[in-house]
């Protein structure tokens, strides 16, 4: 098999390598000044320079925003896990004839545009006091998120054959004792696949972080709207700031890629 | 005795001093704003007490996150960057604080087209921070190869001509680059200035729309016809920041935009053509009115701040001449803050550094926002109307002027549409019925 | 099982959804058939329909409605059957698959507006872009994407961006589809595309379903990739429902206007729901 096993490795890094040029591309820019960035043909070869990213630097506090996003984003993630997992859990496990009108009404709760609720979610969040504050982001963030995570999340766990649940009922496990000790070993990859993606939702989250933040709750969405679309050149500086952005989060997921995709073995069933 | 003196220590020790003010500044991302923000140290060391906190933004965003903070009353910022478009609205509608300068910040320096574009009633309701204008940025020495002077206050006929001349997209140049991505602040902002130097304006005195008049027709007309000629590929999504990148590289033979590009091309670190750029008057047609736009960037305080006294100190400081200065000293005078006061053109290091300087200065003088069309009209502004609907008529004829650009609509429909969509947006807020 | 415990497993995640959606759903709806702009505080009269109908009227409505589903459509075909080949791709061992598999979802941690700025200048910009670049190498004449094909270059960009998310959800669930059974149908005589049409992508009817509805509420609302590079232009080709709203609400600060179009948003993402459903609803099961 190792041939055919070559070859599709070949394949597949030169479809993904096609696929993810433009975020490369990105990367070699950071590396740039603002006057090769935009240069014609685009330069391949060029001395990298650092100086981009000490200028992104010093002009913002990006550990600052970085450290809104972090706690914004994991915060969320966590809670909306803690509140989607049951009810995924209930809504897989325990079917009714609603289960599927539940679903599509959760989704729905998304339907509408969030500019359109602007003004609704602003004015409250005022009354509220909680205008500039991580709270306030927190709660937004996992309440957008979780009609996703109740539907990724049910969709992992219907993957489980159910032959595994009966014995594990049949040998007299409760919910919890079913839950811990086999529904989530079996359901680590969508856990964290959802978790992930929940992650990165909330983490590019812009509208939401631009319009009910200032000084104080500002996430790295509002360090990248601040360097997009200025008077002059700043493609570069673009480029190193969303590098900036983005490294955390490819480094978390190159992290738990082993997670990601950790799925059901089926030597359990047999 | 020894009671006494107790007390007075007592006193003294209370009377702490006061604790930290933080101001919140919302301001745009232009280069002469992250500036301010990198010397703000300075303002924080001659004002212990006082520290700034920073919101920068896109222009766009900025302005929809200051404006839905101000009109629900949400008390987020303490000063605000705003533009001309905003100030004489806000102001009318009490939501700014007057501006209060001391004798030192010398009031009477801000150039007059400034001073007034910023006021409503006489009264000054935000500090200009810098200006612009709009002009002509030619590459000379194409000019000069085909044997043409450029006058100080050329024709649109003669523009015509000398982009024909070289126009050359074989070697790269491409004769004119202009503005066309749809946006108010973006091709609207070069386009109302073509319709008013081509005699026309957006409302008649009965407010109603005046797209499908003579003057847009034939403006309009014009426009497309050069830009299809003789402008670059991709010219109907080009907007500032487009097209500074291709006249750094040398793609444009003429470029008409804010007076503020002129520092970027001619500066060496950025641009490849810096020591060939040469400046005129932007051009006109049938009327010099309205054929330059003027723009600045303001610093406002909104009504309902809790920290006022702060917030003037710091507007005082941003807007002053001894700002303007610092930034010469500290960054050179090629790259300080222009368009705001008198005293910045007589100044010798500033027009030694800056070949822009004189005619900066004369675009901005000749540009009136209360007489910028050859009829008369009911509104302000120069490349706008300053009233809170211009901002959506604005982007949808911007949408329709784009469209008869890249070709997928004659300029005949594109008006008709944008007639349309002007004459829906002013009866809903029932200028007219 | 007594039903107790389901229902309080449930409880929280949907008491909390209805108030977030109850709340601003109602003050939409009142601002809907109020009289409500922000720049002219202080009016606020009942005008009933008068906001729905100005949104209704607008020459750019159909289009919009036109675009959003046409929009909706590409991408989510495009994701759906691009995810599921390089889920194939990568599912068997190769030297590397793991960085291979995290390069391939890494464009999803782009932020929307970064991804539309870097594809409108990196990459399709007639005169310096790489897309144009290489056309020139190739000696054909550079495509104007934004200006020429606004819609479709939009549809490059957004499926660009939520390709990972597909693949991610594919290449999950197909971890767990039965190998033991897949190679014992090999051995029965099935040949490759036997195999995939009636064990892999039954298995994956699920995935594929839940791919498609949570892609359908995203999409349905794309709006900074518009925003940012094309205007919703040129003219209305590429103008979708969200920027239609959009300009209501922050370009005109007509609450009014932007919450009727709001609700109309929502009675479209209802629609294609329905018709999503009944297309795919029996795979959720």
């Amino acid at each position: 098999m190792r041939p055919r096993a070559l070859l599709l490795g070949a394949v597949a890094w030169i479809v993904t390598l096609v696929l993810v040029f433009p975020l490369l591309w990105l990367a070699l820019t950071s590396f740039k000044t603002e006057l090769q960035a935009i240069s014609v043909p685009p330069l391949l070869f060029f001395t990298p320079t650092l100086e981009i990213f000490a200028e992104v630097q010093t002009r913002s506090d990006y550990l600052h925003y970085a450290r809104n996003s972090l706690v914004t984003s994991v915060a969320s993630t966590l809670l909306g896990l803690a509140i989607a997992a049951p009810a995924a859990y209930s809504m897989a496990f325990f079917r009714t004839r609603r289960t599927r009108d539940l679903l599509v009404w959760m989704l729905s709760t998304k339907m509408m545009p969030a500019v359109g609720a602007l003004v609704p979610v602003y004015v409250l969040a005022q009354t509220a006091g909680l205008l500039d504050s991580l709270t306030a982001l927190i709660v937004v963030f996992t309440l957008s998120n979780l009609p996703i995570m109740v539907w990724m999340l049910y969709s992992g766990f219907k993957d489980i054959p159910p032959e595994i649940l009966e014995a594990a009922r049949m040998d007299g496990a409760r919910v919890w004792g079913e839950f811990r000790h086999v529904i989530r070993p079996l359901a680590m990859g969508t856990l964290a696949s959802t978790g992930l993606l929940c992650l990165v939702l909330s983490w590019n989250e812009a509208f939401w972080s631009l319009n009910l933040s200032a000084a104080r709750a500002g996430t790295l969405a509002a360090l990248i709207a601040s360097y997009s679309s200025p008077e002059g050149l700043f493609w570069a500086k673009l480029s190193a700031a969303s590098l900036m952005a983005i490294a955390p989060i490819v480094v978390f997921g190159w992290f738990s890629q082993k997670q990601l995709v950790q799925g059901l073995t089926f030597g359990a069933v047999k | 005795m020894k009671l006494r003196a107790l007390l007075l220590l007592l006193a003294g020790l209370t009377a702490a001093p006061a604790s930290a003010v933080d101001l919140v500044i919302a301001t745009v991302n232009n280069g002469h704003m992250i500036e301010m923000q990198k010397l703000t140290k300075h303002f924080e060391q001659a004002n212990p007490g006082i520290t700034v906190k920073w919101v920068t933004l896109e222009e766009g965003v900025l302005r929809q996150r200051v404006t839905t903070d101000i009109s629900t009353k949400g008390g987020q910022f303490d000063i605000m960057t705003i533009g001309m478009y905003e100030t004489p609205i806000w102001a009318k509608k009490g939501w700014l604080l007057e501006i209060k300068p001391d004798a030192a910040y010398d009031i009477d320096d801000l150039l007059p087209a400034m001073r007034s574009g910023l006021s409503y009633e006489g009264k000054l309701y935000a500090a200009p921070f810098y200006g612009e204008s709009s002009m002509l940025m030619y590459r000379k020495d194409l000019a000069d190869k085909v044997g043409v002077t450029v006058p100080e206050r050329p024709t649109w006929p003669q523009i015509r001509d000398l982009a024909a001349k070289i126009h050359d997209p074989a070697a790269g140049v491409y004769g004119i680059c202009l503005r066309g991505k749809p946006g108010w602040g973006d091709n609207m902002a070069f386009l109302s200035t073509l319709v008013n130097t081509f005699g026309g304006q957006w409302f008649d005195m009965s407010w109603k729309p005046q797209l499908e008049s003579k003057a847009w027709k034939d403006a309009i007309t014009f426009y497309v016809d050069l830009l299809q000629r003789y402008g670059p590929p991709g010219s109907s999504a080009n907007s500032f920041n487009e097209i500074l990148a291709l006249y750094n590289e040398g793609k444009c033979g003429m470029w008409i935009d804010a007076t503020i590009a002129a520092s970027f091309i001619s500066d060496p670190k950025q641009s490849k053509v810096a020591d060939k750029v040469a400046f005129a008057q932007a051009p006109t047609m049938v009327t010099p009115r309205g054929a330059n736009w003027l723009w600045a960037w303001a610093l406002a305080i909104p009504v309902g701040s809790q920290k006022v006294e702060e917030a003037q100190r710091f507007v005082r400081w941003a807007t002053s001449k001894e700002y303007i200065a610092l930034v010469g000293r500290t960054n050179g005078w090629g790259t300080i803050p222009t368009g705001t006061r008198k005293t910045t053109y007589e100044n010798p290091d500033f027009l030694k550094a800056a070949r822009f300087a004189a005619a900066e200065k004369l675009a901005i003088d000749t540009a009136n926002p209360n007489e910028s069309t050859l009829p008369k009209s009911p509104y302000t502004g120069v490349q706008f109307a300053a009233i809170p609907e211009f901002q959506a008529i604005g982007i949808a004829v911007g949408q329709q002027m784009s469209a008869a650009l890249a070709g997928k609509v004659t300029v005949a429909e594109a008006l008709k549409a944008s007639q349309i969509a002007a004459d829906r947006e002013m009866r809903k807020a029932r200028y007219y019925k | 099982m007594n039903r107790l415990v389901p229902r309080l497993l449930l409880a929280p995640a949907v008491t909390t959804l209805l108030l977030w959606m109850i709340v601003p759903l109602a003050m939409t709806l009142y601002f809907s058939a109020i009289r409500y702009n922000l720049m002219q505080p202080g009016e606020r009269e009942f005008i009933g329909l008068a906001n729905f109908e100005f949104f209704v009227t607008d020459p750019d409505f159909w289009p919009s409605v036109t675009n959003t589903l046409v929009l909706l459509g590409a991408v989510v075909a495009a994701t759906v059957v691009l995810g599921v080949g390089l889920a194939l791709l990568v599912n068997e061992p190769f030297p590397g698959r793991g960085l291979v598999r995290v390069l391939l979802i890494s464009p999803f941690f782009v932020m929307p507006t970064v991804n539309a700025l870097m594809w409108k200048h990196m990459m399709m910009n007639p005169i310096y872009g790489v897309l144009a670049w290489v056309a020139r190498t190739l000696g054909v004449t550079p495509v104007d994407w934004l200006s020429d094909h606004p819609l479709s270059s939009i549809i490059v960009m957004v499926s660009w961006q939520w390709l990972p998310f597909a693949t991610l959800i594919f290449m999950t669930s197909l971890q767990s589809l039965d190998r033991d059974q897949v190679e014992a149908a090999g051995m029965d005589g099935a040949n490759a595309p036997q195999r995939f049409w009636f064990l892999t992508v039954p298995h994956l009817a699920r995935p594929i379903a839940v791919v498609v509805m949570i892609e359908m509420i995203f999409l349905l609302s794309v709006f900074a990739e518009i925003f940012t590079t094309t205007g919703g232009g040129p003219g209305n080709a590429s103008t979708n429902m969200a920027f239609l709203i959009f300009k209501q609400a922050l370009m005109n600060f007509d609450v009014g206007v932007a919450s009727a179009g709001a609700l109309f948003a929502v009675v479209l993402a209802n629609v294609a729901a329905v018709f999503l459903i009944r297309m795919i609803g029996k795979n959720l099961d």
